[in-house]
């Protein structure tokens, strides 16, 4: 049984233990007939030219984790940004664990999807937010029809969130494999100030497919910043959909931090609707192996006065495979956009490959859209000019592809958080790079 | 003095009819519509061709006829109707001329028209001429001179004929007859085109040009160029259309390829201006072309092209870098006015090592237009080295219309240098403003501006050409500007 008649055929398994008399359950029957319709995306599909989905669909995935499972904190401490108070939302194994998380109610809602889906107090932001951006493509579908827990998070009006939030997801191993479909809500009223820090993370060897969506909509001048850090293990893969609707004047970056995973897809779709809009979307990856990243943007501008940035960097070594694919469209009507798109790349071995596919798709003749991408290596004048100072090759080469990556990491807010990545470049590129970590 | 506003111009373009929409009667010696074997077998024929190129001409319609029109590409049109068109056509005054005089004068006309008369092109600058209407050679000047020096230019039924060894040694060899269907289909029924052959070490002393015109209607003219370009030899070659105005579609799909061995260079230049329909964007010339060039050793292969006419154009002019140190390169600019859609772009194949590519794209668009970019930049494992360079800018004027980039780039060598560049903008009122203050009143302003945007395309055209291809985008442009 192929893996889509297997979901297909546990959404009845799925339907006897939810509520099916819900107006959340009509969305879900239509989202699984979506799916059946659409199914995986293959090769054939434009967006998925570069991405083969077919060595991580072959698993016999169980598709409803058992029975919560704990651990203990001091083990995953190293997955937390524990030098800072945080909220946290934590699950394990799709499941969500209370001990390990830090949710509120005061002031703002940072709590699980689940409860939010059922308690009426919710009703009404559920009903004007849930699937409301979400593409209607296979995979956000199939989430879409498994949707039920994540986190769910609402920030009300004229606040500013006094502390980061930190979403995070393990897999423990307890099944052969696994497969998770979190779905996250962000909700960010007028004026609120919200940063966010999500991060999936696999505890053993045993394959785990996550296929996770979230929708994020920033009102009026609000500002969201939303940080991935990808560095999971060689056995875990990670579609990621995020989509973000933004109104007037608000303001919204993702920062995505490849440094991990056998097959890393992050679908990244900004909308915007309302004038004055900033969108910024940026990324470092770092891989090496076999890995697979592939970065699938689109910015869609629909009014006029509107910026976007987009800043990509990627390192790839060994056998790794990088893919970009970012796409920017300025409607008729979006006059005076601004929309800059720059990917660049390093090959460090022969066998890395690098596919990269921006494009411009431009209705609007008053704006400045510009991309630019490049492909190369070092610079081997300023690889002498270190090593004529006394720095050895390897460390030369890490300083000069951490001061690559420099740009991307430079717009970080969170001091704690852009320490830690910091680290994780450096240990990544193999080197001691010297600075105060 | 009443202003001449940017509407004004943008108005006067909209309503332009073609300039040289004009069809000279000449009696035709035309086909039945419809493709089947037996059509494939009477061009053959017609044409006096050998056994193998009928051969040939047959498998490529056997595999067309199991191919399916591609749809990848962002242009919309309703697809011709492969049954309804006539395969061949040809004027009926077949005896070759020796001079100029014996030339139907009407046809001289035609060419007087299109300001191209070929006593003029005599004159200018040494320009051989192989004059093709409706797909067969009727004029051929300067063989002579061409012929001292052991180079061979003539029409392609013609190089069947006469050097069947060389034709049967490269047709089809960069362009295979399986490549995609419209160049399945051009193997298949090609009716004529030009063959050249510059020997070892020859410098072709002059520009080679033809000029392509479809002139009977519910003709599809399918046009096979082949240039090989042996060791250590140059040539430049010049390609240049007008059509003229018709209501129903005509198809257009050609196959070019060049073959350029090690040390050799080929210049392949075009203005193409078919008719592009008219202002509701009715009729148009549906340009479907394959352009692949492949370079040996050393070689270099350089397209420059200058994009104004055609309804819909799908072309990729491409350069396989198969020799290491060769060198490609792609010069276009594309204009797109009313309804108009162009996809176009190129690919860069990098197999050689040290190989070097570069690709400058222009596209303006104007009144509904779409223009599209889409290229390929693609270095292999082996092609240590690499060096890429692409820029493509676009320029819209009005907001009808749309401009587009699709590049792919796909690296798999770690020394590879990549550079893509590309950027989209309107003519800024700032800069109009410049030049207004400086006492250049606005149209000319903007003739200014869209000259030095296009000016590194312009400036790679030969001195002959860079003429008509400023002509032409006077007409496709003036009035559209702004």
């Amino acid at each position: 049984m192929s893996l889509k008649e297997k979901l297909v055929s546990s959404f009845m398994a799925f339907e006897d233990h939810v509520d099916v008399d819900t107006k959340i359950h009509d969305i879900r029957t239509e989202a699984i007939k979506l799916f059946e319709d659409k199914g995986f995306p293959t090769k054939k599909d434009e967006a998925w030219k570069y991405t083969s989905l077919n060595s991580i669909l072959k698993h016999d995935y169980s598709v409803f984790p058992k029975q919560e499972n704990a651990i203990e904190y001091s083990d995953i401490k190293q997955y937390f940004i524990h030098d800072i108070d945080t909220y946290k939302i934590v699950f394990i194994d799709g499941k969500y664990s209370s001990h390990l998380s830090q949710t509120t109610h005061e002031g703002l809602d940072v709590c699980l999807m689940s409860a939010a889906l059922t308690k009426p107090k919710y009703q009404l932001v559920i009903e004007n937010y849930f699937n409301k951006v979400a593409e209607k493509d296979g995979l956000s579908s199939l989430n879409t029809a498994f949707s039920q827990e994540g986190a769910f998070i609402h920030v009300p009006k004229n606040k500013v969130v006094n502390k980061p939030i930190q979403i995070v997801h393990f897999s423990t191993g307890n099944e052969s494999a696994l497969m998770l479909q979190p779905r996250n809500l962000i909700v960010v009223d007028e004026n609120s100030h919200v940063q966010i820090i999500e991060r999936h993370q696999s505890l053993t060897d045993n394959p785990v497919l996550t296929n996770s969506v979230t929708e994020i909509f920033a009102n009026k001048r609000a500002i969201v910043d939303y940080y991935k850090i990808q560095n999971d293990n060689l056995n875990a893969s990670l579609i990621d959909n995020t989509f973000v609707e933004q109104k007037q004047e608000s303001f919204a970056s993702v920062h995505t931090f490849s440094f991990g995973g056998k097959l890393t897809r992050n679908n990244l779709n900004y909308y915007q609707n309302g004038e004055r809009i900033d969108s910024t979307l940026k990324g470092v990856t770092i891989i090496g192996e076999k890995q697979h990243v592939d970065h699938n943007t689109l910015v869609h501008h629909i009014e006029p006065n509107c910026e976007s940035h987009q800043d990509y960097k990627g390192i790839f070594d060994d056998n790794a495979t990088g893919v970009f694919n970012g796409k920017v469209v300025v409607e008729k009507e979006a006059q005076k956009t601004n929309a800059f798109q720059s990917n660049n790349n390093i090959l460090v071995s022969d066998k890395a490959t690098i596919n990269t596919k921006p494009q411009l798709e431009i209705f609007a003749d008053d704006v400045k859209c510009s991309h630019g991408c490049t492909i190369g290596q070092l610079d081997e004048s300023a690889l002498f000019y270190l090593k004529s100072r006394g720095i050895p090759e390897k460390e030369a080469r890490g300083l000069l592809m951490f001061a690559f990556s420099n740009n991307v990491l430079s717009s970080v807010k969170i001091p704690e958080l852009k320490q830690r990545i910091t680290k994780l470049i450096a240990l990544k590129l193999g080197v001691n790079i010297g600075f105060d970590l | 003095m009443s202003k001449y506003t940017e509407d004004d111009l943008r108005e006067e373009l909209k309503t332009k009819e073609y300039e040289y929409g004009f069809y000279t009667d000449i009696e035709s010696d035309t086909f039945p519509v419809g493709l089947n074997e037996d059509i494939v077998r009477a061009i053959s024929v017609k044409k006096e061709e050998p056994e193998w190129m009928t051969e040939w001409r047959l498998d490529a319609f056997k595999t067309w006829k199991e191919m399916v029109e591609p749809e990848w590409a962002n242009v919309h049109y309703e697809k011709p109707d492969f049954q309804a068109i006539s395969y061949y056509s040809a004027p009926n005054n077949k005896p070759k001329y020796d001079s100029l005089d014996e030339v139907d004068p009407e046809l001289l006309d035609t060419f007087n028209k299109l300001g191209i008369s070929l006593d003029e092109q005599k004159k200018l600058a040494g320009v051989a001429m192989d004059v093709v209407v409706d797909s067969v050679s009727v004029a051929t000047t300067f063989k002579k001179t061409l012929a001292e020096k052991g180079i061979i230019f003539c029409s392609i039924s013609e190089a069947i004929r006469e050097y069947p060894d060389l034709v049967k040694k490269y047709i089809g060899t960069v362009v295979p007859k399986k490549d995609n269907f419209y160049a399945a289909l051009n193997s298949a029924v090609f009716s004529d085109g030009s063959f050249c052959y510059i020997p070892k070490g020859v410098k072709c002393p002059m520009e080679l040009s033809t000029y392509f015109r479809i002139n009977q209607a519910g003709t599809g003219q399918f046009e096979r160029t082949l240039v090989v370009a042996d060791q250590g030899s140059y040539v430049s070659y010049l390609e240049g259309c007008t059509a003229p105005s018709r209501d129903e579609n005509q198809l257009h799909a050609a196959v070019v390829e060049l073959i350029a061995l090690d040390d050799a260079e080929i210049k392949y230049s075009t203005v193409q201006n078919w008719f592009p329909g008219n202002a509701e964007g009715k009729g148009g010339v549906y340009n479907f072309v394959t352009k692949r060039g492949l370079c040996e050793k050393n070689a270099k292969i350089s397209w420059t092209q200058v994009e104004t006419g055609s309804a819909v154009t799908w072309k990729y002019p491409s350069c396989v870098l198969k020799g290491d140190n060769s060198v490609g390169e792609f010069y276009s600019i594309a204009v797109t006015n009313n309804f108009q859609q162009a996809d176009t772009g190129t690919k860069m194949i990098h197999l050689g090592k040290n190989t070097k590519s570069t690709i400058i794209s222009k596209g303006i668009s104007a009144g509904k237009s779409q223009n599209s970019y889409r290229g390929l930049v693609q270095i292999a494992g082996r092609a240590e080295n690499a060096r890429n360079f692409s820029q493509c800018d676009s320029l819209l004027m009005g907001n009808e219309c749309g401009a587009h980039t699709f590049p792919y780039i796909e690296a798999k060598n770690k020394s590879a240098q990549i550079e893509h560049e590309a950027t989209t903008s309107k003519i800024g009122e700032d800069q109009i403003f410049y030049c207004n203050q400086r006492g250049i009143d606005t149209e000319k302003a903007i003739a200014l501006i869209v000259n030095g945007f296009s000016k590194e395309v312009l400036n790679k055209l030969p001195m002959e050409f860079a003429v008509e291809a400023q002509k032409l985008l006077e007409i496709s442009l003036e009035g559209s500007v702004g």
